[in-house]
């Protein structure tokens, strides 16, 4: 079972992080993504894969200040 | 029996806030302001030992070694102590960061570290706080020098460059508390993922989503984790269509400094 922002999610395993991002329509550059809280590296984001028992916060940016 | 007087000991016989008047030569006048533990009192309460007063002429100008307590005689007593010692660094000084800046400086926040590569336009002007006097000037050297005018008693630094990825880190490595307020979302991203992944000790207070009006109470704090909050709806960006205006951006600038405060008072 892997949880992404506190919701169980089925059948993502083994995906990657940007792959997984880019599914679901998030941007990729607007994103801070822990795993674990774990910062994952922007630029590592396609090495990381997502893995049974992980914990996925997934914080979206919007513009405006 | 000691009392805290204007910031200074004060020994007294003096029993109520009356006859503290009348032996301080103020004879309850009606320009007298007369604050008692943060709390503005009328001249009939007692008073006991280790009160903090402040007893001032409103048209009169105490010494100025006196100006730094007495701006804070409305604070809740104990807190000046501690925000004086606190170092809060303020990634951006537009609507959210000039807003967080004002009201930190007001608070009395020992230290101030203001970071922004821009100059002040008139398109700021319906949220920012800055005037026409300011425009064409850095922002960080429009604001330091408001926040002057306000407490003149503030450390100031200020930083004139553009945050990136490279020099993030290096900017606010001294800093106890990081307002992340920049306006791009990438550059927002950018910012949270270089101080989350480099260094934990130091609390980061981010924000998304403030444009439009209404809704107040769609602003929220959250927090993510220890050290990681985010301020806003989340949601609501500026986009073609939907602009930022000075209410709801104050709005969520207020909780971000409220948020400054409580993790310093409760550190």
């Amino acid at each position: 079972m892997i949880k992404i922002n506190g919701e169980d999610v089925q059948g993502v395993e083994g995906i990657s992080v940007i792959d997984y991002l880019n599914s679901n329509g998030y941007n990729v550059n607007r994103v801070v993504v822990e795993k674990n809280l774990e910062v994952v590296p922007r630029d590592n984001m396609n090495n990381v894969l997502l893995e049974d028992g992980d914990s996925i916060e997934i914080i979206q940016f919007v513009g405006g200040g | 029996m000691k009392i805290v007087l204007n910031g200074e000991l004060y020994h007294t016989s003096c029993k109520t806030a009356k006859e503290l008047s009348k032996e301080l030569k103020f004879n309850e006048n009606e320009n007298d302001v007369f604050i008692l533990n943060g709390y503005q009192e009328s001249y009939d309460i007692c008073l006991k030992e280790g009160d903090e007063v402040f007893l001032i002429n409103k048209n009169t100008l105490p010494p100025k070694e006196q100006w730094e307590k007495i701006i804070c005689a409305r604070h809740t007593p104990g807190i000046y102590e501690k925000v004086k010692k606190a170092r809060v660094a303020i990634a951006g000084l537009g609507g959210l960061g000039s807003n967080i800046a004002m009201m930190l400086a007001r608070t009395g926040i020992g230290h101030l570290h203001l970071v922004d590569f821009d100059t002040v336009d008139l398109t700021n002007l319906n949220r920012q706080q800055y005037s026409v006097c300011h425009i064409g000037r850095f922002k960080t050297e429009a604001l330091k020098e408001q926040l002057l005018d306000i407490c003149p008693f503030l450390d100031i630094h200020i930083d004139t460059v553009y945050v990136t990825k490279d020099n993030a880190f290096h900017l606010f490595k001294d800093d106890d508390i990081v307002c992340e307020a920049f306006d791009n979302a990438e550059c927002k991203a950018m910012l949270t993922e270089e101080l989350l992944s480099k260094w934990r000790k130091t609390a980061l207070i981010a924000a998304s989503g403030m444009a439009g009006y209404g809704n107040s109470n769609g602003i929220k704090t959250r927090k993510i984790r220890d050290n990681f909050y985010i301020c806003g709806d989340e949601v609501t960006g500026a986009e073609q269509g939907i602009g930022l205006m000075a209410p709801r951006v104050a709005l969520c600038a207020a909780h971000q400094a409220n948020l400054v405060l409580d993790l310093i008072i409760k550190s």
